[in-house]
């Protein structure tokens, strides 16, 4: 199917601002056409995000993209943020972890300065969760969106209502760049309903990060519709339903490919649509307690010796929010003074966005935290586990997609609490 | 033999061996390690996807479903295609996802790699095809499927 394209559209294509614009918007047409888009339409969230913040040195192909998109002119049209930054110094590593992370990481500083160029915001807008209050890239509900990064996406879709496709990297930037997106996929009323319907029949709120991931790998990147989940949060979408669906949402992306899910009576487009948006053909997905134990057994653990004792813990993929950072605060502190101890006995790293730190080091949790030898940072824990003398390392994390993209091995909120501070032993 | 026709997303032709995952090809974590550390083979090091595990990616005909996980899957696709360490060609049983769709057409504008993609070949080809069969594909989709040994 060709794309009928508006006057001003056709001229960009043609050239009208540079060669270089014109291959972004041949690559965003052709996009377009493979999902049968038959327009483009205009960006109208206030920023982007873009995906890819680190500067790995064998990411040559992207700084010479890069340079020349930069060269031909082609910047971005609105300002954006980015994911994580890959480095911190102040995340537990030896010397030859760090001189494999020099080595990585070695265009780190270069590609910033391009990205800078680009239209990156500032130096701190390094963060999966962009789309919280204290870091301000927050779309309103109908938002036209042009971002990548799965659980970025999933949650502005879901959560927000903002209408964003699943992009790849350097195609959020194209269409940042053009000003427009093709309308396919999630943009559309059509495919915002839901062709699964899954009923949470659990004895209790299930962890988040195993439903998603046990949502995720059943519907792969199809559109869910959650019944029974909405018991649990009967104060609506606060900030702790807000937060149990960040992580959920982040694993149905990581796990599957999900890119927007409903929940019954919770997110805005369930609220005001409900069952209307599930499709009369729906298959149905019934999640009790023994699915999620099978969900679980089935992840792999690729630890050289499974029953090594943990040398890290990560928490916070995606970022932690205030109110994680706060509760998780007062949960160690409990824990510790329960088990005997005054710090925990794993190197422990909470992440969270620069901005929602800069917040959290004003308030009386800091101090406790720190106290017990738990370090903040707003590193990408994935990023890090890429250094191979880290990947070999056993190391555990509450985060679903951490698990996936590398070794680290899966724990529950409870389990996680346990092993840090001393209690039962992971 | 077999024959199959899907719709080309990225027309060419291509002979390669076939490489078979059954399960969401996850881009980002099959393609990781070997992108990161120069292993020229593509050496698949998704941990959750036991047909391709620790197989070469590099020069095969990538046959699978759909791309799954990260949406940093159609540049790490464009970026093996530009270091040619890319599959022969793409085929999906299914429709193209949206990251597998971007980085076949990143690779196609933006490189001189070539990898040509078919989509919409049908759950028939993926319980037919296996590993190690030959892969013939044409300019208009046509897949041809041989028995090693044919």
């Amino acid at each position: 199917m060709k794309m009928q394209l508006t006057p001003e559209q056709q001229a960009v294509l043609d050239g009208s601002r540079g060669e270089t614009v014109a291959k972004v918007m041949k690559t965003l047409v052709l996009y377009g056409e493979t999902f049968g888009a038959e327009k483009l339409v205009p960006v109208t969230g206030e920023k982007g995000h873009i995906v890819t913040s680190f500067g790995l040195g064998v990411m040559k192909p992207v700084y010479k993209l890069v340079d020349e998109l930069i060269a031909g002119g082609a910047l971005s049209g609105q300002k954006f943020t980015a994911d994580p930054r890959p480095l911190d110094k102040s995340v537990p590593s030896n010397l030859l972890q760090d001189l494999v992370f020099k080595y990585m990481y070695s265009k780190q500083r270069s590609y910033e300065k391009q990205l800078s160029v680009l239209g990156l915001e500032d130096g701190d807008a390094f963060t999966c969760t962009c789309y919280l209050d204290e870091v301000g890239n927050s779309p309103a509900y109908g938002d036209v969106l042009s971002w990548a990064e799965s659980s970025a996406v999933v949650y502005a879709n879901s959560v927000i209502g903002a209408r964003c496709n699943r992009n790849s990297g350097i195609i959020e930037l194209f269409g940042s760049i053009a000003g427009w997106v093709p309308y396919f996929g999630l943009l559309t009323d059509e495919g915002r309903m839901a062709s699964w319907r899954v009923e949470i029949a659990t004895s209790e709120l299930p962890e988040a990060q195993l439903l998603g991931s046990a949502i995720g790998m059943k519907v792969m990147e199809d559109v869910p519709y959650v019944v029974g989940l909405e018991k649990y949060f009967p104060d609506g979408l606060d900030d702790r339903a807000k937060t149990y669906l960040k992580d959920f949402g982040a694993a149905t992306a990581s796990n599957g490919a999900v890119g927007l899910y409903h929940i019954h009576k919770l997110t805005p487009e369930a609220r005001e649509k409900g069952l209307f948006l599930v499709r009369p053909e729906a298959k149905t997905y019934v999640i009790d307690d023994e699915e999620l134990r099978r969900v679980r057994e089935s992840y792999p653990c690729i630890w050289k010796d499974p029953d090594a004792s943990p040398k890290l813990c990560f928490m916070g993929c995606p970022h932690m929010t205030m109110a994680q950072l706060t509760d998780w605060t007062e949960k160690v502190t409990e824990a510790l003074a329960k088990n005997g101890k005054t710090r925990v006995v794993i190197p422990t790293v909470f992440t969270a966005a620069p901005a929602v730190l800069r917040e959290f080091k004003k308030t009386e949790y800091a101090p406790k935290l720190d106290a017990a030898g738990v370090v903040v940072s707003s590193i990408c824990p994935l990023m890090y586990m890429n250094n191979p003398l880290c990947g070999k390392m056993p190391v555990i994390t509450g985060s679903n997609k951490l698990r996936t993209y590398t070794s680290a091995r899966y724990y529950t909120d409870a389990e996680i609490l346990s092993a840090i501070t001393g209690g039962k032993e992971c | 033999m077999k024959v199959f026709k899907g719709r080309p997303v990225i027309a060419g032709k291509a002979e390669a061996e076939a490489l078979v995952s059954h399960g969401g090809f996850n881009t980002l974590a099959s393609f990781q390690k070997s992108l990161m550390f120069g292993d020229g083979n593509a050496t698949c090091s998704d941990q959750n996807n036991p047909d391709l595990y620790k197989k070469p990616m590099s020069g095969k005909a990538l046959c699978l479903p759909r791309t799954i996980g990260s949406t940093t899957g159609g540049m790490v696709l464009y970026c093996a295609a530009a270091m040619g360490r890319q599959p022969a060609c793409l085929l999906f049983s299914e429709k193209i996802d949206s990251l597998a769709a971007a980085g076949a057409i990143l690779a196609d504008v933006w490189t001189e790699a070539s990898m040509p993609t078919v989509d919409g070949l049908g759950t028939d080809f993926l319980e037919y095809v296996r590993t190690g069969m030959k892969i013939t594909v044409d300019e208009d989709g046509t897949v041809t499927v041989r028995e090693e040994n044919e």
